[in-house]
């Protein structure tokens, strides 16, 4: 029976689940097994939480390099998924500051992987969607900061060139990503607010604290209707006093659900959906456009929609998912057949214009999108540990067992 | 380095002690870890270290035997130095049918978690100086304050411990010995992870934090959460013929 390493579920789609095998899990692989603080090098068992790491690696200068929406996820699963953050365009992906991955092969082996040494497994392994084995730890690199808190800048723009123009526009500003209207339509599409900040130089070193607010049980569907987007987008973009330049603490900036519990009880018992794609930036513009204005026409709606630019620098990650572009982020609750179809309708714009969907987030993508989107998926399905699978591989791949 | 608070752990490798460790891990805690597999203590050790514990030393020990236990804290004492806190967090839960029918299971959990435990609390306080400060903390349960058919063997070794240490309680009340009884519910431990029904289950981490304030607030019975406090009081006085009648 096929085996797959279960982190913390924090992905959204089948990538972390096994329904045809065993979920090894990981939360309690979380020891730190060596830490150099002058150097910020720290070797850490792959089910330590993001959440962790930051209450230890803060208070003595360290950040993680690259953080994801979420710090609820295993630091495992963030190398298996090769995760990005708000500062892709600066730091690329987390792959790009493994130094060295441990890693159990069900054949009893437990290999060190790096650059060089075993280099093949290292690529597959980062982006490797947990399929090259059980990760045991992960050699991390982390960043230096001299506090815990961000400068920011938030700009409104009116339209989807508006987002380009100040985009293009991020020098000194390593972490940015836009909210969009995703209800905005005709000359008003793709409106929204660009924000953007930087690890401040100065302050304190607090770290964050325990959520204190959550959603206590799945709320009924109905609440989250056409009129109520459309007044939380319309609140959410007329605030004003959040816009201009300000100063505040990692953990609203960086993970700004992160402070509701269970955020994803308010889209009711059937959940929602996630489409998140890569475009280059040549097509990027009118692709983005396109995906917009096709979300825009249906009565799905899209409650969040986040959209950043994905910098040049490349992770050794084979199936690593980010390209020099425009990422973008759309949630829809679950509807039934009408939303798997318009989920699939967005794929094929992704598709012509040479992007790929984010494995990750992603419940509903055809073989063809996959394999489309990562034509080196057989490097990795090369290296994949016979006894490890997802149903996400069996989905995309058609492979067996 | 000497200045440091000295936390003696009794089975340093259970979840519980790991949460409760990471916690107090700063640069003013040295701790001692106590427990039978050398690799992972060495690995706790390194954690703690890591989080900026001023140092984090092991002693391989099996805590259930019962003849070693004197000479063994001998030895803590004199390599070590007194220890400010001690927790007390080894225990087994016994494989169930097993522990009602096999009477050196039965033995082995009674040992574990009654007898040695009390005669490693007797030697730790023993020759003890009397004004010397000491917060001792050790893992009772919520099953040791009524007697469930599921598992009686381990309820009884739970209850008392939980006896014997009310008693201590009283012995030093007024001095400087702090005695906390910790009662936790089911946690989501490696202990628990074979069982099926959990009501209420909690993280490790989160029993730590309940034991760190009560720590600080010498409490002397901590139920965690909290909610087992109440449920506990019911259950203690329900009448035989209601409590009969439960499915525990």
């Amino acid at each position: 029976m096929p085996a797959l390493a279960y982190g913390r579920g924090r992905s959204y789609g089948d990538s972390c689940l096994n329904a045809r095998g065993r979920l090894i899990e990981t939360r309690f692989l979380d020891r730190i097994l060596a830490a150099d603080w002058g150097t910020g090098v720290i070797r850490a068992e792959a089910g330590l939480s993001l959440d962790e790491l930051l209450r230890i690696s803060v208070p003595r200068r360290w950040f993680p390099p690259v953080c994801p929406g979420t710090k609820f996820v295993s630091i495992g699963g963030a190398v298996a998924n090769d995760v990005h953050g708000k500062n892709h365009e600066s730091a690329g992906s987390i792959g790009a500051h493994v130094r060295a991955i441990g890693l159990a092969r069900s054949n009893g082996e437990v290999r060190e992987l790096s650059a060089s040494q075993d280099n093949e497994l290292f690529a597959a392994t980062i982006g490797g969607l947990g399929l090259t084995g059980l990760l045991l730890w992960v050699e991390l690199q982390l960043a230096p900061v001299g506090s815990a808190h961000f400068e920011t800048e938030t700009l409104p723009f009116a339209d989807l060139d508006g987002f380009f123009r100040i985009a293009a526009d991020d020098a000194g500003w390593d972490y940015s990503a836009a909210w969009i209207d995703g209800l905005a339509k005709g000359r008003h599409l793709g409106r929204g607010l660009h924000m953007r900040g930087r690890h401040a130089t100065n302050g304190g070193l607090e770290t964050h604290r325990d959520p204190s607010l959550a959603v206590p049980c799945d709320m009924p569907a109905w609440l989250l209707n056409g009129r109520a987007l459309r007044a939380f987008n319309a609140v959410y973009r007329s605030r004003p006093w959040a816009w201009g330049r300000g100063r505040t603490h990692y953990d609203p900036f960086l993970f700004p659900l992160d402070g509701i519990g269970h955020w994803n009880r308010l889209y009711g018992k059937r959940g929602f959906f996630q489409h998140q794609c890569a475009i280059p930036m040549a097509a990027a513009p009118d692709a983005i456009r396109k995906l917009l204005a096709l979300t825009v026409g249906r009565s799905e709606g899209s409650f969040l929609a986040v959209l950043k630019i994905f910098g040049s620098r490349t992770s050794p990650g084979i199936l690593s998912f980010p390209m020099p572009g425009a990422t973008l982020a759309l949630d829809f609750p679950n509807l039934g057949a009408g939303t798997s179809a318009l989920l699939n309708e967005l794929a094929d714009i992704v598709l012509e214009a040479g992007g790929r969907l984010y494995p990750a987030k992603d419940a509903t993508m055809s073989p063809r999108h996959f394999q489309a989107g990562y034509p080196n998926w057989r490097r990795l399905e090369a290296q994949r540990d016979p006894a490890f699978l997802s149903d996400f591989w069996r989905r995309v791949t058609g492979v067996a067992a | 380095m000497s200045g440091a608070r000295h936390l003696l752990v009794l089975g340093a490798t259970s979840a519980i002690a790991q949460a409760y460790a990471r916690r107090c891990a700063s640069a003013d805690l040295r701790c001692t870890l106590v427990g039978r597999h050398e690799d992972r203590l060495r690995e706790i050790a390194a954690d703690l270290l890591a989080r900026g514990a001023a140092a984090a030393e092991i002693v391989t020990a099996d805590l259930a035997a019962m003849e070693a236990i004197e000479s063994h804290v001998d030895a803590i004492r004199s390599r070590f130095g007194e220890p400010d806190e001690i927790l007390i967090a080894y225990g087994l839960l016994g494989q169930m049918p097993k522990t009602m029918t096999d009477l050196s299971q039965a033995r082995r959990l009674l040992d574990t978690n009654l007898t040695s435990a009390a005669l490693w609390t007797l030697a730790l306080l023993k020759n003890r100086r009397a004004d010397a400060p000491l917060s001792l903390v050790a893992l009772a349960s919520v099953a040791g304050d009524r007697g469930r058919a599921k598992n009686p063997v381990y309820d009884a070794s739970k209850g008392g411990l939980d006896v014997f240490l009310q008693g201590l309680q009283k012995t030093y009340d007024g001095t400087a010995v702090h005695i906390l009884i910790v009662k936790p519910g089911p946690v989501d431990t490696p202990m628990t992870a074979s069982l099926e029904k959990k009501p209420f289950l909690v993280s490790p981490d989160r029993v730590a934090a309940d034991i760190c304030r009560a720590v600080l607030r010498r409490r002397r019975i901590l139920y965690t959460p909290w909610i087992w406090r109440p449920i506990m009081l019911i259950i203690r006085h329900l009448p035989w013929f209601v409590f009969r009648r439960l499915q525990i």
